[in-house]
C-alpha cells in the first residue's frame, strides 16, 4: 500500500539531489537544471498532500509553481547567454569580481 | 494493491535515477535529457495520484517548452564537458562545496527519520482510489473553478509576471539595446 | 464472447498495422496527385498503375548502407529518429475513429475504438505534439553538421512558434463542446440542424479550422511551410545526414503526422464518424473518407503554393495567426455565454 510517507520521502529525496548538484556543479546550466529538480520535487509535494487531503489546491498549487519556474528559466537563461558573452565561460567561479 | 506499489517504485527509482544522472552528468546535453526523463517519470507518478491535468501540464510545460529552451542554450553556447565534477579553482577552495553538499545529504536524512518516526495516522492509502473525492480531483472543470475563483487574484498576477519575464528575456539577450 | 482485453489489444494491432499501411497508400497518392498536378504520368511500372511503388520504395530503403557522419554522437544520433516515430504513432492513441460497438454481441463490453478514452484526450494530444519537436532538435544537433543544424533549429521554431495558435483553436472547440473528451467532442456533432445541414464545428467554427488547418500544416513541415526542408537552401534540413532505417523512420513519421492532423480535425471539426446513410457502426467509413479529403488538401496545397520564406513564415505564425486564434477564443467564448448552448 502506497501511503503519503512515501511520496513525501520521494520527494524530500529529490530535493536533496537538486541541493547537491546546485552546491557542487560548477556550470551555470547544470546549476539551473538542478534547481529545476528541487523544484519539481516540491511540485510533488503539493500534489501528494493535495490528493491527499481530498481537494484540487495540490493541482493548483503545482500549476503556479510550474508557470513561476517557466518565468524563471527563461530569465535565468538569457542571463547566462548575456554573461557568456562577456566570459566565454560558464564557470561561475569567473564572475566573483565586480569589474568587468 | 501491489501494482499501485511497483509503479510508485518503478516511476520513484527513474525519477530519481535521473535526477542523479543530471546532478553528476559531465555533458550538459546529457544532463537535459536526463531531466526531460525525470520529468516524465514525475508525470507518471502525478497520474497515480488521480492528477491527470498536473501530469499533462508537467509534460507541455516542462518537458516541452522549458526544456527546449535549455536544449536551444546548450546548442547555441555549445557548452562543451567539464574536465572535473568540482573545479579545485573555487575562490574559497572546494571543502565549503563538499560540506554544502553533505548538509543536503543531512537533510534528506533527517526527513526520512522524521517521516519514519511520525504517527501513523498520516496516510491513508494513497493512490487506491480510495479517496472519497477522486472525483473532484480528477475533473479538469473542478479545477478550473478553484483556479478562476479562489485564486483568482494569482491567477492575473502570474499573468504579469509572463509578461515581464519575456520582456526581461528578450532585452537581456540582445547584443546591444 | 471475446474478452475486454483481448479487443482493446485487437485494435492496439489494428490501428498501428492500419497506420503503417496508410503511410504507404500516402506516398503513393502524395506521387500521384503530383504527377496529376504537373501534367505528367506518375510511378507507372511497378504493378498496376504503379501501385506497388511504397513497397519497391521500402525494399530500397531498407537495403542502404547506415551511416553515421565521424563527429556524431552516437546515442542521439540513433535516438533521434525513435523519439520522432513514436511520437507520431502515440498521438493516434487518444483520437477516436468509430462508435462504440461490440460487433453484434462478439465482445463483452461495447468498447469504442480507439485505443486510449481518456478524459483529458485534447491536452494528451498537445502534450505529444510538444515532444516531437525534440526528434527534430536532436536529430540536427547530433549529425554534426551545419545544414542540419540550421534546419533543425529552423524546423523547432516553427514549430513552437505555430503550438500556440494549435492549442487555442483546440480551446475554441473545448469551450463549445464544454468537454476535453475527443468522444464527447464527437458525440456533441451528432444530429442535424435543420434536417439536412450536420451539426458540425466547422459550420460553428471557420475561423477555427481555419486557423487549426494552417497550423496542423506548420507543425508537421509541409508545404507551403516546409523552409526547414528545403531543397534549395538547405540540402534535406534536419535529416541530411540520415540514410536508410533511420531516414525511414523520419519518413515515416512526418506522414503518420499528417494522418494523425487530418484524423484530429475531422474528429474536432467535421463531426468524425457521424453521416448520412449509413448505420452507426459503419461510421469509420465516414472516418476514413473525411481523412482522405484531409489529406488530399494536404497533398494539392504543396505541389500548388510557393514555398515561404523563412521570416514570413514566422511573421505570419506569430502576428496574423496568434491574434486570429486568440480573437477566436474569445468571441466563441463570448457566443457561448451570450447564446448559452
Amino acid at each position: 500500500m502506497v501511503t503519503l510517507d512515501h511520496y513525501v520521502m520521494l520527494s524530500a529525496l529529490l530535493f536533496a539531489t537538486g541541493t547537491i548538484g546546485v552546491f557542487l556543479r560548477r556550470s551555470v546550466i547544470t546549476m539551473l537544471l538542478s534547481i529545476e529538480v528541487m523544484l519539481n520535487a516540491v511540485n510533488l509535494a503539493f500534489v501528494a498532500f493535495g490528493r491527499s487531503i481530498g481537494s484540487a489546491d495540490g493541482q493548483v498549487m503545482m500549476f503556479f509553481v510550474v508557470t513561476v519556474a517557466a518565468a524563471e528559466a527563461a530569465v535565468g537563461l538569457a542571463l547566462v547567454i548575456a554573461l557568456f558573452r562577456h566570459r566565454e565561460t560558464l564557470n561561475p567561479d569567473m564572475f566573483t569580481s565586480l569589474k568587468w | 494493491m501491489g501494482t499501485e506499489l511497483l509503479l510508485f517504485y518503478l516511476f520513484g527509482a527513474v525519477a530519481l535515477g535521473a535526477s542523479l544522472l543530471v546532478v553528476l552528468g559531465r555533458n550538459p546535453m546529457h544532463s537535459v535529457l536526463m531531466l526531460i526523463v525525470s520529468f516524465a517519470a514525475l508525470a507518471g507518478l502525478y497520474i497515480t495520484l488521480d492528477s491527470p491535468f498536473a501530469a499533462v501540464i508537467q509534460i507541455i510545460i516542462y518537458a516541452g517548452a522549458i526544456m527546449v529552451l535549455f536544449l536551444f542554450v546548450v546548442m547555441l553556447l555549445n557548452a562543451h564537458k567539464e574536465d572535473a565534477l568540482v573545479a579545485a579553482g573555487a575562490p574559497m577552495g572546494a571543502k565549503p562545496l563538499y560540506a554544502g553538499a553533505g548538509l543536503a545529504v543531512v537533510l534528506a536524512a533527517e526527513l526520512v527519520w522524521a517521516l519514519v518516526r511520525a504517527p501513523q495516522g498520516s496516510g491513508g492509502p494513497m493512490s487506491g482510489g480510495a479517496s472519497p473525492d477522486a472525483a473532484a480531483l480528477e475533473s479538469v472543470r473542478g479545477l478550473g473553478q478553484l483556479l478562476f475563483t479562489d485564486y483568482g487574484f494569482a491567477f492575473e498576477v502570474t499573468s504579469i509576471l509572463i509578461i515581464v519575464a519575456m520582456v526581461g528575456a528578450v532585452v537581456l539577450a540582445k547584443r546591444e539595446l | 464472447m471475446i474478452p475486454l482485453y483481448v479487443a482493446q489489444f485487437g485494435i492496439i494491432l489494428a490501428v498501428f498495422g492500419l497506420l503503417l499501411v496508410s503511410a504507404a497508400i500516402m506516398v503513393y497518392s502524395e506521387r500521384k496527385v503530383a504527377a496529376i498536378i504537373q501534367q505528367r504520368y506518375g510511378p507507372y511500372l511497378v504493378g498496376p498503375k504503379g501501385m506497388l511503388q511504397p513497397i519497391a520504395d521500402v525494399i530500397k530503403l531498407i537495403f542502404k548502407e547506415t551511416l553515421r557522419p565521424k563527429g556524431a554522437d552516437r546515442a542521439l544520433f540513433m535516438l533521434a529518429p525513435l523519439i520522432s516515430a513514436t511520437a507520431a504513432f502515440t498521438a493516434f492513441a487518444v483520437v477516436p475513429f468509430g462508435a462504440e460497438t461490440d460487433l453484434f454481441g462478439l465482445i463483452d463490453h461495447k468498447i469504442s475504438l480507439q485505443v486510449a478514452d481518456l478524459n483529458v484526450a485534447l491536452l494528451v494530444l498537445f502534450a505529444i505534439t510538444s515532444v516531437s519537436v525534440y526528434g527534430i532538435v536532436l536529430a540536427g544537433w547530433s549529425s554534426n553538421s551545419k545544414y542540419s543544424l540550421l534546419g533543425a533549429l529552423r524546423s523547432a521554431s516553427q514549430m513552437i512558434s505555430y503550438e500556440l495558435s494549435y492549442g487555442l483553436s483546440l480551446a475554441s472547440v473545448l469551450v463549445v463542446a464544454n468537454s476535453l473528451s475527443l468522444t464527447e467532442v464527437v458525440n456533441a456533432q451528432s444530429g442535424n440542424w435543420f434536417g439536412f445541414i450536420p451539426r458540425w464545428f466547422v459550420f460553428l467554427q471557420p475561423v477555427g479550422f481555419f486557423i487549426f488547418m494552417v497550423a496542423g500544416v506548420a507543425e508537421t513541415n509541409r508545404a507551403p511551410f516546409d523552409f526547414p526542408e528545403a531543397e534549395q537552401e538547405l540540402v534535406a534540413g534536419y535529416h541530411t545526414e540520415y540514410s536508410s532505417t533511420p531516414f525511414m523512420m523520419f519518413f515515416l513519421a512526418e506522414y503518420i503526422n499528417m494522418v494523425t492532423a487530418a484524423a484530429v480535425a475531422t474528429d474536432l471539426f467535421l463531426g468524425g464518424w457521424h453521416g448520412p446513410w449509413l448505420p452507426e457502426y459503419l461510421g469509420w467509413m465516414w472516418f476514413l473518407a473525411k481523412i482522405a479529403a484531409i489529406l488530399f488538401f494536404y497533398i494539392w496545397m504543396r505541389w500548388t503554393l510557393p514555398r515561404l520564406r523563412y521570416d514570413q513564415l514566422m511573421t505570419f505564425g506569430w502576428k496574423v495567426l496568434l491574434p486570429l486564434a486568440a480573437l477566436n477564443l474569445i468571441v466563441t467564448a463570448a457566443g457561448v455565454i451570450y447564446f448559452g448552448n
